[in-house]
This record gives structure tokens, C-alpha cells and sequence, in this order.
């Protein structure tokens, strides 16, 4: 059974469809990315699949339970984390600690153990009596994840969880989530980093409340595997970038730093059809090389063609 | 259930803790507002200055003039000779009243001829002046009773009548013993309001209410657990404002504590329910602020019979009243402080505020229950 199972999930508000028949399937143990642009309907659907939102229609199970039946029990099986929330600051470490470990109802002696797991995970060992509003940003945001998984919830929201964090503090992050995999924790997470996507085992894009793709990150380059992405080393990026746009072969392209990113249409001759064209049209061609697609490419790639569709 | 709102109320209690401002505004603004008012709300008139031109200086005007110095409402500047000297007095404010005794005088009172005494007072300020005229005439009023039943034979048949005006529980009509009552009222309906109103919408605000609402706690336990903290500092605020009166004020206390404990804990209950109401309403705390202390502070401070009598204000008004909880505090307050009055006696009031407080939790709890799903 998987861990969440969403069945032609919509969710309306007014005439504003949000989320239009989601479906999607989330295995035990699984990292999965929710990648989407702002608005695109992501809060939307954790909001739902954590019962907070009733959906209009469709189905989402949530460890078995159905979240429009008994948002409650759904509750009691999830973790959730989100960068806004910034824990309470004018609480210490402890304090923080114990809240959760009151509203979620552990025991005295589960929570000594979920306690000393907590402050082991975030490296907060002697720094119990800090104030929350004193810690640096990625302890606190170790802690928000410590508070948020107390109860040991099979199931884990994270919410754009390393916003405003260092990168340092992001790769920790990810190792913690790593670990807690695993452990055989399913966890769902939506960030705009997009390298940090790369962590996922899958994928999901949405883009106006429709899935626009799924899959592993391989999976999802397999879209450029006929379309090949070029790099070009030129004199005049400009002038070549009007020149290659005039070809019938070329999709699209793009500044990248000093260098040019073309998308082609067709796999074959390549390099070939890239290098006569400049040299046709008078620009100095240092280097032309195939690079392989990057996530980002794939996201953008996504938004712009669902974009176009719709 | 129990569990989770004491961790929702300890939560709220280290938070308080942790804001000494918070705290310090919640229980002692309250008693400073009372040191305030209770002194600026003060419409006696006491040791108000007295000169005295005596131009009969006889047994009989010594007399009078001692029952105004012995009043307490007068105090004794001196004696004056001239009419001039009289202006000078009252024009450098040395004197607020002067009182002109004539000449022939005892002559007059002995042989029980009708005769005046003129008294002279300082008319800058209207509403002094009249009740300084209020005094002065009921010292004479009963000077010269005592005069005509000690110049009859006590078995002469007309004994003269005067109205003798008797004020049962503050008989020195001492304002401030029905100001302090309502100022109880006011600043406990304030501070209840204004900080229960904050708490929720402070969570709101900050995002902290989302991740609570991801947790399986209920929206009563969370109310329940934010709300007891205020209740007991609003409570607490409440007995120090008590307190503070009885030693400033001399405020008596005849009637049961508990009886008194008790009401206070209704109203105040009654307080927080429409503090929560307009918590889950407003969307930011400046907006809550407003409306909590708009809500709270004009209806408490004019309809409630604080200061202005409801008796004379138009029915309209009057019937909007009915829906201020401190207009019904009030009379439970001024019933038990001062005359020691018995839950026979205001059972009705407490049902009122009874009503209030089903009512505006009912509200509170319905809004924040369709908020919360």
C-alpha cells in the first residue's frame, strides 16, 4: 500500500480551480519533490493532505486514511514542517520541545528519549536553555524538524523547509532527511532550490493544479534525450544567439553566464548544424558541447511547454 | 484534552514570562489607572476655604461659623472686616466662599425674628460652585432647625420640619466609593479584552497557528490553553485593583468574597470570550488592538453607569446597554462591596452576565472552529 495515494484530487475555490485531478502515488520509505512555481498549487494539496482543506473532489489517503473522512487521524500520522514557521522564539530550545511533545499527547517516558533523539539530530546538546530566537538559522530550522517528527510520524510534510538557510546548513538538512528515509519514513517535500530536487528519489511538477510530470530525475532528462542541449563558446553571444533563433532546428536559446545553451530539435548533426550556421554568419566559435540537463532545465522546460498548452 | 491544554497554557505562560512588558501592562497598568482616576474622577469637594465676616460677633454667629469649620466640607482662612478685603480673597483665590454673618444677628435669632446669613461663593467653576451652595445651605438649614426646636417648649406644636437628607451606604457621599467599584469594572474589561484579543491573532500572525492546526489538538483545547493563563493575571490584576482601593481609598468590603471572587471570574470569563472573538476575526494584531479596546473601552466607560446614570439617558441608548456586560458587573460590584448584598440579591445580574459570556464564547468558539477546518 502506499504511504499517500491521491486519486483525481481538485480543489475549488469559488470559480478559481486550485488543484484540477491530482493523482499521484507516494511509496513508503520515498523522498518525494513537489517542484512547482508560486501559485502553481502545492500548498494547496499539502494543506489538503494534511487535512486542513477539504477537497472538492477526488480521493487522498494519507497512511491508509482518508483525509476528507477523518482529518484528525490523518493528523496524528503526520509530521510538518515549513520554513515560515519559526517555532516559538521567545520560547528556549526545551520549552520548544516540550510544547510539541504536550499537543501531540507522549508519554513521560517517550518523550525523555524523543527529547535526547531531538537534540541529538539538531547538535543542540548544551544549548537547551537558548532561546529559540537566538539560535542560528540552520539549528533552528534542525529543530523545527526535530519538534515537527517528536511523534514519530510515519508520514512528513516539509514545506520549502531551507529557505534562508546556508548551504551548509541545507546539506545537513538533506542527511537528516536522508536518514530519516531510511528509517522507512516517507517524507514529502516542496523547495525551489532545484539542486536540492536532485536529493529526491521522485518527482512531481505541477503547473496551474495540473501534474505536469512525474518521475525519477533521470526519468525526467529523458525529455532532452532527442532534444539536445548545446553549449556554445562565442565571441559575440549576442549576434550568435540571433543567428541560431533564425534556424528551424534550434527549439530555443538561452543566455547561460558567458555562454550560450541551445535546445535543438533533432539529436543528429548537432554540433555540426550549430557550427555552420555561426560560421555563416560571422561569429567566432571557441567550442560547441553537448551538456546534459540539468533539473532546472527540465523545470523550466516543463512550465514553458505546459504553459504554452494551456 | 487536559494534557494538551496544560501544554498549550504552560506554552503561553513561559511566553508571557519571557515578556516583561506584557506582564507588567497586565497587572499593574490596571492598578495604576485606578491611582489615576481614582484621584482625577474625585467630584467632592472637601476643605473647601472659608473666610468670614462676622459683623456680629455674638455667641450665636461663633456658632455658626463652627458648624460650617466642623462640617469638614469647610476649612477656616480667617476673619475679614471689609468688603474689600472679601474681593481681594476671593480674587487671589485664597478663598473659595465667604460667609457674611449680620449684624443683630443673635438679636434676631433669640427673639426668633426670620433672618439671613449671606454666603459668597467663587462661581469660576459652575459645578463647584453649586455644590458648595448645596453645603452651605444644608449647614444652615440644620443650624437653624436646631435653633427653633431649642427656642420651643417641647410640648409646642409646631416643631419645625426639615428635610434631613440621609445617604445610606456612602454617607458622606464620598464619590470615589462609587467610582471604585466601576473602575474595577472598566480596567479588568479593558485588560481582559486587549490581551486575550492579541493571543490568538499574535499566532495567526507569526504562522505558529498553522502548525498547530497540522497537529491533532482541538481548537477548544487550544483556546482553552491560551486563554486560562489571561484569566488568572486578568484576575489576579483584578484583586490587586481591590486591594490598591481598600488602602488608597478606604473602600469597605461588606459583603462575601467569595460571593465577589466569583462574579469577578464571570465577567472576566465573559471579557476574554469577546477578546477571542475578535482574535478570530481580525487578521493582524493592530487591527485586534483597535477593535478590543474600542470595544471595550467606550461601551464600559459610558453605558455601563460608570460615571453617567443610565436612568437618564434616552431609551434607545439605554437598550443598547443592555448588551455591556459591566453594566450588570457594576451593580453586582457596587451590591456586595458596599452594601454587603447577598447572592438573593444579585442573582439576576450574574445571569445576565451569565448570558453574556455563553453567548460570546458560543460565538468565539463557532468562529474559530470553522477557521480552524
Amino acid at each position: 500500500m502506499a504511504a499517500i495515494d491521491v486519486r483525481d484530487l481538485s480543489r475549488r475555490f469559488g470559480s478559481f480551480l486550485a488543484v484540477d485531478s491530482l493523482s499521484f502515488q507516494v511509496q513508503q520509505g520515498e523522498i518525494f519533490g513537489f517542484l512547482g512555481a508560486n501559485g502553481a498549487g502545492k500548498s494547496t494539496t499539502i494543506r489538503m493532505l494534511c487535512g486542513l482543506l477539504r477537497p472538492s473532489s477526488g480521493t487522498a489517503l494519507v497512511g491508509g486514511v482518508d483525509v476528507a473522512d477523518d482529518p484528525e487521524a490523518v493528523k496524528r500520522r503526520i509530521g510538518y514542517m515549513s520554513q515560515r514557521f519559526s517555532l516559538y522564539e521567545l520560547l528556549t530550545v526545551d520549552q520548544n520541545i516540550q510544547f510539541f511533545g504536550g499537543i501531540y499527547g507522549l508519554t513521560r517516558e517517550r518523550f525523555a528519549a524523543r527529547r535526547q533523539f531531538v537534540l541529538d539530530m539538531a547538535g543542540l546538546h548544551g544549548r537547551e536553555r537558548t532561546l529559540t530566537r537566538d539560535l542560528p538559522g540552520g539549528w533552528r530550522q534542525r529543530l523545527a524538524l526535530g519538534c515537527a517528527i517528536l511523534h514519530e510520524p510515519p508520514i512528513v510534510f516539509l514545506d520549502e523547509p531551507t529557505g534562508g538557510v546556508d548551504p551548509l546548513s541545507r546539506r545537513q538538512f538533506w542527511d537528516l532527511i536522508d536518514r530519516m528515509s531510511d528509517a522507512g519514513t516517507t517524507v514529502l517535500v516542496t523547495t525551489h532550490y532545484l539542486d536540492e530536487a536532485e536529493h529526491c528519489h521522485r518527482i512531481a511538477i505541477i503547473q496551474a493544479g495540473k501534474l505536469a510530470a512525474i518521475g525519477t530525475t533521470t526519468e525526467l532528462k529523458q525529455a532532452f534525450r532527442d532534444r539536445p542541449i548545446m553549449e556554445v563558446q562565442a565571441a559575440q553571444p549576442v549576434a550568435a544567439m540571433t543567428a541560431l533563433d533564425a534556424l528551424e532546428e534550434v527549439e530555443k536559446t538561452s543566455l547561460f553566464g558567458t555562454s550560450l545553451h541551445v535546445v535543438l530539435r533533432r539529436a543528429d548533426r548537432a554540433e555540426e548544424v550549430i557550427t555552420r550556421a555561426l560560421r555563416e554568419a560571422g561569429v567566432e566559435v571557441r567550442q560547441v558541447s553537448r551538456v546534459t540537463p540539468s533539473l532546472e532545465d527540465v523545470f523550466l522546460d516543463v512550465v514553458e511547454r505546459t504553459g504554452a498548452a494551456s | 484534552m487536559i494534557r494538551t491544554v496544560v501544554a498549550v497554557a504552560t506554552k503561553e505562560l513561559h511566553q508571557i514570562l519571557r515578556d516583561p512588558r506584557t506582564l507588567a501592562i497586565l497587572l499593574l497598568f490596571p492598578a495604576f489607572m485606578l491611582l489615576i482616576y481614582g484621584y482625577a474622577l474625585n467630584f467632592d469637594l472637601r476643605d473647601v476655604r472659608l473666610a468670614v465676616q462676622d459683623q456680629d460677633r455674638s455667641t450665636e454667629s461663633r456658632a455658626l461659623v463652627s458648624a460650617f469649620t466642623n462640617s469638614g466640607y469647610f476649612q477656616l482662612v480667617g476673619y475679614v472686616d471689609s468688603d474689600e478685603e472679601i474681593t481681594a480673597l476671593v480674587n487671589r483665590n485664597q478663598a473659595r466662599a465667604v460667609l457674611v454673618v449680620p449684624s443683630r444677628f443673635e438679636q434676631d435669632v433669640r427673639s426668633r425674628r426670620p433672618t439671613t446669613v449671606q454666603v459668597i461663593i467663587d462661581g469660576d467653576n459652575a459645578n463647584t460652585a453649586s455644590t458648595v451652595m448645596g453645603y452651605a445651605q444644608a449647614i444652615v438649614a440644620e443650624f437653624s432647625t436646631a435653633i427653633s426646636l431649642r427656642a420651643t417648649p417641647l410640648n409646642s406644636p409646631r416643631a419645625s420640619i426639615a428635610l434631613e437628607p440621609r445617604i445610606w451606604y456612602n454617607p458622606q457621599l464620598r464619590s470615589t466609593l462609587f467610582l471604585v467599584p466601576g473602575l474595577i469594572a472598566f480596567i479588568s474589561m479593558v485588560t481582559a479584552v486587549v490581551s486575550t484579543a492579541l493571543s490568538v491573532v499574535r499566532e495567526k500572525e507569526r504562522g505558529t497557528m498553522e502548525q498547530i492546526r497540522m497537529s491533532p489538538i482541538g481548537p477548544m483545547s487550544f483556546v482553552l490553553g491560551k486563554t486560562l493563563p489571561y484569566l488568572a493575571l486578568s484576575f489576579v490584576a483584578a484583586l490587586l485593583i481591590l486591594v490598591t482601593a481598600r488602602i488608597l481609598f478606604d473602600l469597605p468590603m461588606r459583603g462575601s468574597w467569595v460571593l465577589l471572587c466569583g462574579s469577578i471570574l464571570l465577567f472576566l470569563i465573559g471579557a476574554q470570550a469577546q477578546g477571542l472573538l475578535i482574535s478570530s476575526i481580525a487578521s493582524s494584531q493592530q487591527v485586534a488592538f483597535q477593535v478590543a479596546l474600542l470595544s471595550s473601552f467606550l461601551p464600559t466607560f459610558i453605558l455601563s453607569g460608570f460615571i453617567f446614570p443610565l436612568s437618564s439617558m434616552p431609551v434607545v441608548v439605554q437598550g443598547i446597554s443592555h448588551i455591556v456586560p459591566a453594566r450588570y458587573f457594576l451593580v453586582v460590584l457596587r451590591a456586595i462591596v458596599l452594601k454587603g448584598a447577598g447572592l438573593a440579591a444579585v442573582w439576576e445580574q450574574l445571569v445576565w452576565l451569565a448570558v453574556f459570556s455563553t453567548v460570546a464564547l458560543a460565538l468565539a468558539s463557532l468562529r474559530l472552529r470553522r477557521e480552524w477546518s
